[in-house]
């Protein structure tokens, strides 16, 4: 165990990256998600269909298989990316699809006499859906948000395939090293399974800050 | 205030208005009967655009809308409508997340770009209006349904709408709280807000009433006095309408 507490500094740095990754993609995959649920509630058909096909194809493809594709694949199209932009695009891509589907399902379930009341107060879609349907489709949003979000945090591991040095690469090179397996994989578990519960926790608080208007 | 031109409301194949016409002049207070599904609703939808009509025509508080305009145009124009008209629903639809001043001053702020203050202003007053000062920071979830529907007036009321459209706005209430909902329309109608409700409150269609519209089947079949109507509906409909009514109570 001594070994891991004399390489905290190494592995600290790839739970840094886990990190700034989960954030970055959680931020970016947010955004795609609240766009397509849009798109697919009440765009015109063709960025429907777009917007379904999108889902579709993410949903129904391994996370492992889109990270490699932009990392390896966009190369021969002559597009290079570094690996920590690549990882943030692929995941972003990919919570974006999960989370539209939940947004999807979150504005649906806001009742519909919200919407009337709110234009026959003279809104516009706009103004309804950020004032009126967002805020409350927000509430219903969140708890399947949270289990998105952590098993973000987790799914980051499979970036270590593209040489992006976060948590799970951080060990198997520690491991090279040493020749010991054990105590690195025990640590880095303990380092996730710290990162799931802050966040669980931060999210919790923040279910609780949304509900008490009600 | 309010003229439609044969109006008509197709779902599908099925003609839930069948060619109507109203007119209500300013001041007027038109309750809209008829038996469920004979179209109440949707007429009044139509006149503020939550229901898009099929062909015809509305214009309500200076505002033209025909059935043919460019759909654009046509919102745009029902827009305008819905800033000079407010409307009262039967399940009152408060937003949930806004206390009841927040309720009252969401479409000076959003609409009218209003400041805080002075919609507040407007809110409080609008609050006292409807006997609700002591409610002002309540959430809807805290409030009788007698009170949710007395802000949603006061929320009606507060871009000052030319027109109150009320669609049954007692009817999802206990019998012990309708009383306070029907005293603050009284109020509204002795002050002469023009308003058309769709309700099945006889006493209030009777007594605060200037006509009773009435329909089935998507026209409309009587148009009188509230007097001459309750006492001698002209139509075998209405008389069979009126009985059923008076035979629940
Ligand atoms: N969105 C819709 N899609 C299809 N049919 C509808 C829709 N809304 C209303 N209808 C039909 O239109 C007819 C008239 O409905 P409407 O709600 O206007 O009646 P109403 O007179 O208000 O009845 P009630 O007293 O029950 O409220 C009914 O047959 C109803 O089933
Ligand atoms: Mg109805």
């Amino acid at each position: 165990m001594d070994l891991v507490f004399d390489n905290a500094g190494f592995l600290l740095r790839g739970a840094y990256y886990t990190l700034l990754i989960t954030l970055l993609s959680m931020f970016f995959g947010l955004l795609i998600g609240l766009a397509v649920a849009l798109m697919r509630l009440r765009g015109p058909w063709p960025l429907r269909a777009l917007a379904r096909g999108y889902v579709s194809v993410i949903r129904g493809t391994p996370a492992l298989v889109q990270i490699v594709i932009v990392y390896y694949g966009l190369v021969d199209y002559g597009i290079t990316l570094g690996p920590i932009t690549a990882a943030v695009i692929a995941l972003s891509i990919n919570v974006g699809a999960f989370l539209s589907e939940t947004f999807r399902g979150a504005i649906q379930a806001v009742p519909k006499g919200q919407l009337e009341a709110a234009y026959a107060s003279g809104m516009t879609t706009w103004q309804a859906m950020r004032r009126i349907i967002l805020p409350q489709a927000a509430r219903i949003a969140l708890p399947p948000m949270g289990n998105t979000f952590v098993g973000m945090l987790k799914e980051t591991s499979l970036v270590s395939v593209i040489t992006v040095t976060e948590l799970l690469r951080s060990a198997q090179l520690l491991i090279a090293q040493y020749y010991v397996n054990m105590p690195f994989y025990i640590g880095i578990a303990v380092m996730y399974w710290v990162m799931s519960t802050a966040f669980t926790t931060l999210l919790h608080a923040m279910e609780r800050r949304l509900a008490r208007a009600y | 205030m309010i003229e439609a031109r044969e109006l008509v409301k197709q779902f599908g194949s099925q003609r839930v208005l069948d060619g109507v016409g109203l007119k209500v002049e300013e001041g007027e207070i038109v309750v809209l009967l008829g038996p469920s599904g004979s179209g109440k609703s949707t007429l009044l939808r139509c006149l503020n655009g939550l229901e898009t009509m099929s062909s015809g025509s509305v214009e309500v508080a200076g505002v033209a809308v025909d059935a043919g305009m460019k759909p654009r145009e046509r919102e745009a124009r029902f827009r305008s409508i819905r800033q000079r008209t407010g409307m009262v629903f039967q399940q009152f639809n408060l937003y949930p997340h806004k206390t009841a001043l927040g309720n009252v001053t969401e479409a000076l702020r959003v609409v009218r770009g209003m400041a805080a203050a002075e919609a507040d202003r407007i809110g409080e007053r609008l609050l006292a209006r409807v006997g609700l000062s002591d409610k002002r920071d309540a959430y809807p979830s805290r409030l009788s349904g007698g009170q949710q529907q007395r802000v949603a007036i006061a929320r009606a009321l507060a871009t000052e709408p030319s027109v109150l459209l009320f669609d049954e706005p007692t009817s999802a209430l206990d019998p012990e709280l309708v009383g306070e909902v029907l005293a603050v329309m009284r109020e509204l109608a002795r002050e002469g807000m023009t308003m058309v409700v769709v309700t099945h409150e006889m006493k209030f269609a009777r007594e605060a009433a200037s006509r009773v519209v009435f329909l089935d089947g998507g026209r409309i079949v009587e148009e009188a006095a509230p007097a001459a109507f309750f006492a001698a509906p002209r139509s075998e409909r209405a008389q069979r309408f009126i009985r059923q009514l008076q035979g629940e109570r």
